[in-house]
């Protein structure tokens, strides 16, 4: 179970004046989603809280302990980061690359052992890429990568998960699929953050919302509280209409 | 993957002896085990342990030194293509080792010259690549590539203004040549040290090459490691050129063909590298004794025969 905190956090954008500061409890059990426009900051906060980035001022704090204190392989034993982009110079297999997940927790002799096979496996499976184990990940399409990324962030197993946009090239059921998935791993104890494009998603699946605006300016609370359509309209510049399907709000833009 | 190693382990000691009974005068077989006895005749014995023997081990260790460096550059600068050559290395190297030629210093000198100059070339590239503290891998190997070029500039003006007589000796000093090694132990030692050294690190390499940012969210210390390995790359560079002079392609091809073959987990390939660079230079280096005997060739231009269509044909076949 890992708690994250931001304390009067602000995020390092570039060119941006400090904003509104963050002061979020990211509990276990919770799923959160951060909607807002392109550049609004949501991968560069996405870092700051996994200690990628330092943060302007103000600090992110993992179960009472500031991150900055924290070693980093304690750090990766904790949190998990799915990135957006991914960088393949070298050919690797699925497997190989869902193993990797492991590193945090072998000392430097150590080998994957049976058991950290088996969690790879469980993991690809989960995600649907297990019949691709042995596949080059660089043959693979947009979709398949983006699920083997998931997989190698569960083979990891930290308690707590950010995610850069995980329906990045997803098909609908994917997406669907890849959801429940989090959603299920947050019942099941493990503290969800990622960001989302698509607000249908959030409204469906997120227990919370972070609404970051392009000038610094954020909000954030329950779903049902944050996902009112005048909020979302300012903050996406962007006029919608909302109707209500499947006991969720739908979110459609005006196409004028 | 224990198995791959053995059968390289294998060739690397097959190829061994192969050199030590090849060469102006060929011992057969059976005389080798006699003088590996501690028989067979007055010739052999001198052939097989004063020249052959340390020669041969020279060439291995500096093999295994260029393979191994290559392919900690190539991880840290995540592109298949870089080489410790390319990062001008050797080019200061070379500069070193002609100037104390220049000078008229002997053997022992023209070493230490040539990896004072590997080393200053390290420190000069990080410097300028490092600048203003962002260090990017492009611009950390367009940095290299351009100093690269300003030492080949500083290479053929020294050329230009050295009396004829001295050349030949320069030539074959910027071709590689395994004959200018006096003892085959530093190198060896340097080989067997780095790898002990890397070993652990293997799997952290294997996370570095997904990237800088995905290494550190899998709690890697990226900056600590990245320096580590770029002091000992430029280290084994430095002691490779230093017994050999500049051998180019073995950096660049024995840890892409591993790599075609084996996959690219740093555990196998680092290892791998050691053996198979220095087979094919043990075997590069018998070439050059022996093509036409009793002349020899320098041994950077085998390199270069027999490494490049090799690459090529790897590479064509891979896709």
């Amino acid at each position: 179970m890992s708690k994250l905190r931001t304390r009067d956090l602000v995020i390092n954008v570039p060119g941006r004046p400090d904003g509104y500061a963050l002061n979020m409890d990211i509990e276990p059990g919770q799923t959160w989603g951060v909607l807002g426009p392109n550049g609004a900051g949501k991968t560069t906060l996405l870092h700051t809280l996994a200690g990628l980035l330092p943060a302007r001022s103000g600090r992110v704090m993992l179960n009472d302990t500031p991150l900055a204190q924290l070693k980093r392989r304690d750090i990766a034993r904790q949190v998990g980061l799915v990135f957006q982009e991914r960088q393949d110079s070298f050919p690797a297999t699925v497997m190989e690359t869902a193993l990797i997940g492991r590193h945090p927790w072998l000392s430097p002799w150590e080998s994957e052992q049976a058991d950290d096979q088996g969690r790879a496996q469980q993991a690809l499976a989960l995600l649907d890429v297990d019949h691709l184990s042995n596949r080059l990940l660089n043959t693979l399409s947009g979709g398949e990568r983006q699920r083997v990324a998931i997989a190698t962030l569960m083979t990891q197993n930290p308690s707590a998960w950010l995610l850069d946009e995980p329906t990045n090239h997803l098909d609908l059921h994917h997406q669907v699929r890849v959801m429940r998935l989090l959603r299920k791993q947050a019942n099941n104890g493990k503290t969800i953050f990622m960001c989302l494009h698509d607000l249908n998603l959030a409204a469906r699946w997120c227990s919370h919302v972070l609404l970051l605006y392009t000038n610094g300016d954020a909000c954030w609370g329950p779903a049902d509280s944050m996902l009112k359509s005048s909020a979302l309209e300012k903050l996406y510049n962007q006029k919608l209409i909302t109707v209500e399907a499947d006991g969720a709000p739908v979110f459609v833009p005006v196409s004028s | 993957m224990i198995r791959s190693l053995l059968c390289l382990g294998v060739a690397a000691l097959a190829a061994v002896l192969l050199a030590l009974a090849l060469g102006s005068v060929t011992i057969p077989p059976l005389g080798l085990l006699d003088v590996i006895q501690g028989e067979g005749t007055a010739l052999h014995r001198t052939l097989l342990w004063d020249l052959r023997l340390p020669r041969t081990l020279a060439a291995f260790a500096t093999g295994g030194l260029l393979a191994v460096a290559g392919a900690l550059m190539q991880v840290l600068l995540r592109n298949p293509l870089a080489d410790p050559y390319v990062l001008g290395l050797s080019g200061g190297a070379a500069v070193g080792a002609l100037l104390a030629m220049l000078a008229g210093m002997g053997t022992l000198l023209i070493s230490g010259s040539a990896f004072a100059g590997a080393m200053l070339a390290t420190v000069l590239v990080f410097g300028l690549a490092h600048g203003t503290g962002s260090w990017t891998p492009s611009r950390l190997l367009l940095t290299g590539v351009v100093v690269a070029a300003g030492w080949g500039a500083v290479i053929t003006l020294m050329l230009a203004i050295t009396p004829s007589y001295k050349l030949p000796g320069m030539l074959y000093w910027l071709m590689g040549d395994v004959s200018y090694a006096r003892t085959p132990w530093p190198p060896l030692i340097v080989l067997a040290l780095s790898i002990v050294l890397v070993l652990p690190l293997a799997r952290n390499l294997n996370v570095l090459a997904r990237g800088p940012m995905q290494a550190a969210a899998l709690g890697v210390s990226v900056r600590p490691l990245e320096w580590t390995i770029y002091i000992l790359a430029s280290l084994l560079t430095a002691t490779a050129v230093t017994t050999a002079g500049s051998i180019g392609f073995v950096g660049l091809i024995v840890p892409h063909m591993l790599r075609l073959v084996l996959g690219n987990d740093q555990r196998i390939i680092l290892p791998a590298c050691a053996l198979a660079g220095g087979t094919l230079l043990v075997l590069a280096d018998t070439l050059a004794r022996t093509v036409i005997a009793p002349e020899q060739l320098p041994v950077g231009v085998i390199t270069a025969l027999l490494g490049v269509p090799t690459f090529l044909y790897l590479l064509h076949r891979s896709r």
